[in-house]
């Protein structure tokens, strides 16, 4: 400034030398300003750079379910990149089902997703029993649609409750936990336990209902309807929930399809695939539901899906009640189920199947199968293999939550961090299953 | 009620593919040489709209020869219809496929878990670590003659580095 006003005016005439800082006038060097004093520098004046910052999330963190370990890059607050460590809850799922026995498979089966455990059981049975080409009874076709729909409820709730929680709605949390266990105690009555059911057999299933259990089914299906739609007033119109969820996690269809998501994942973003549509298995081809579609494909409509799917599963568990007609639970016949206890106390054929059941297992002819069921999360699928002998050669586990988790650094690339809790949630990935 | 498809493979890359069967429950089969896996995987996402490949393992034959499969699964939701693709592996140097993550992201954690229980490769692959089992583990669990109750030997702890310690005792017992 003061070098081209020398240059301007060489003279150094008609210009006023002190209001030039730094110059003294004509000819006089240019002079550097007087420093300011030194003023004592506090540790909040520091010029901090702006760096990236590695941020370890879990493996316990309160914002993950299970335990999983996010390792994330933040630029501030936003999320430039993600790695993801899973494998802390692996139980080596796979190598203990290849040394039991085919029917010993089912506790294992009920720990995959410990919530809704027996849409894992009746997955797995099914896929024994396109290998073994065997049919099963009417009346166990709709005991397995039935518990099954209603775990998938159990499954949404947990969903649906845990990111209001997250989010910072506690009271819907506590709704849906006390939905999940009125329905929880139906089948506790049905089963014999709350988490682990291990309600499928080969061939059928292990019990048939209770006295007066349809009575009480349908007073608890008003109960969790009830629950629902209060669970539906608090959380779908609310502002803050809204802020949270909608735009955030998003994904396009063609994304969401590359990346292999199933189940309501999948149908947020706009791909209307149901394998209870696509492929009908059971008796789904018998029941009237609809099949919810998103169209953003963010945490929003993956709620929304939930929401629309626990109302859906609601109408088929009545249709199922309203359908069943009395029968036979199990296949009757002695190289599969095991038989009653009166022929294996009283006749010595009886005593030989079961003790060749239990001791050998069943004999699953040789061959593989790849089998799929529509679970709460997405695709469940188990690729068998077996080589004709009592134990599974090869049992491989698709894990519906698997490719969801995969695709959560897609997810949430140059994303807050704030909203990997909600995307984080609306995935609903289960550490058993996923993990193994 | 994919033949079509696999008649049009048959066709389309006749030194590729072999021995094509119906399995179990009408599932469409064939086998597919581990070299071609990438090109008839393409070929079956962009001409065929297999836009899906749900589910991709591995099985361990021990004892027969060429020893391992790969396993892909491939769904079509347009067509909604499936079709399975068998690659037989062999063992030691050659235990490598093709990876094809470049045709569908989402195979990327399924083969890093064939990677991780039974050791085999997957050339291209972006990322190729262990998914479940930590990076010291020594053997690889779901082959068959891993056993059932393998002992690991024990890892030193990893060095980390830039992590600020907070106050308290630099070691703890």
């Amino acid at each position: 400034m003061s070098d081209s006003r020398e240059q301007t005016h060489p003279g150094g005439a008609g210009v006023d030398t002190q209001e030039t800082p730094g110059s003294f006038g004509a000819g006089e060097p240019v002079r550097p300003l007087p420093q300011a004093p030194a003023r004592p520098e506090s540790d909040l004046d520091a010029p901090l750079p702006a760096k990236r910052m590695v941020v370890n999330l879990g493996p316990s963190h309160p914002a993950m379910h299970g335990v999983t370990r996010a390792v994330v890059e933040l630029e501030g607050e936003t999320i430039r990149s993600m790695k993801l460590d899973i494998g802390f809850l692996h139980r080596g799922f796979e190598k203990s089902c290849e040394n039991v026995t085919w029917g010993q498979c089912f506790p294992y089966t009920d720990r995959l997703n410990y919530v809704s455990s027996i849409m894992n059981n009746v997955g797995f049975a099914l896929a024994v029993e396109k290998l073994c080409r065997l049919e099963i009874p009417e009346r166990a076709r709709y005991l397995r649609v039935l518990t099954s729909e209603l775990h998938r409820i159990c499954d949404h709730l947990t969903l649906v409750g845990a990111m209001g929680l997250e989010l910072g709605a506690m009271t819907v949390f506590l709704y849906a936990i006390e939905a999940r266990d009125v329905i929880w105690d139906r089948l506790t009555e049905l089963c014999g336990a709350r988490l682990t059911s291990n309600y499928a057999r080969i061939g059928g299933v292990a019990r048939d209902l209770p006295e007066g259990w349809r009575e009480k089914a349908l007073a608890t299906l008003e109960r969790v309807a009830e629950l629902r739609d209060e669970i539906d007033g608090l959380l779908t119109r609310n502002r803050i929930f809204l802020d949270r969820t909608r735009g955030t996690g998003r994904i396009s269809r063609a994304d969401a399809i590359e990346l292999g998501f199933t189940g309501p994942c999948l149908r947020a973003a706009g791909e209307p695939y149901d394998v209870r549509k696509a492929f009908p298995y059971l008796v789904y081809d018998r029941l009237e539901f609809d099949v919810p579609v998103g169209s953003d494909g963010d945490n929003f409509d993956r709620y929304l899906m939930r929401m629309e799917e626990m109302r859906q599963s609601d109408r088929i568990v009545r249709q199922c009640l309203e359908q069943m007609q009395p029968g036979d639970i199990i296949v009757q016949d002695w190289r599969y189920a095991l038989p009653p206890k009166p022929q294996v106390y009283g006749t010595i054929e009886g005593v030989m199947a079961h003790f060749k059941l239990v001791m050998e297992g069943i004999k699953v002819p040789a061959g593989e199968a790849y089998s799929y069921t529509e679970a709460a999360n997405g695709e469940l699928g188990f690729y068998l293999v077996s080589d004709g002998g009592g134990r599974p050669y090869k049992l491989g586990l698709r894990a519906p939550g698997w490719p969801m988790l995969a695709a959560l650094p897609h997810l949430t690339k140059d994303a807050l961090l704030a909203d990997l809790v909600p995307t984080f949630d609306s995935i609903n990935m289960i550490g058993g299953e996923v993990e193994q | 009620m994919s033949q079509a498809v696999i008649g049009a493979l048959q066709e389309r890359f006749p030194e590729a593919v072999y021995d094509a069967y119906q399995g179990v429950g009408g599932d469409d089969c064939v086998f597919v040489h581990k070299e071609r896996i990438v090109e008839v995987c393409r070929h079956l996402r962009e001409v065929e709209r297999f836009d899906l490949a749900p589910y991709i393992t591995a099985v361990d034959y021990l004892g027969a020869e060429p020893r391992f499969e790969v396993v892909y699964n491939l769904l079509s939701i347009p067509r909604s219809a499936r079709i399975r693709l068998r690659v037989r592996v062999p063992e030691g140097d050659d235990c490598v496929v093709p990876s094809v993550t470049g045709v569908w992201r989402g195979a990327d954690w399924f083969e890093r878990y064939c990677f991780d229980m039974y050791g085999i490769r997957f050339s291209g692959h972006p990322d190729l670590r262990r998914l479940f089992m930590y990076d010291e583990f020594v053997g690889h669990p779901l082959r068959k003659d891993y056993p059932l109750k393998g002992r690991q030997p024990l890892t030193p702890e990893r060095e980390v580095h830039d992590i600020f310690r907070g106050p308290g005792p630099a070691t703890r017992d």
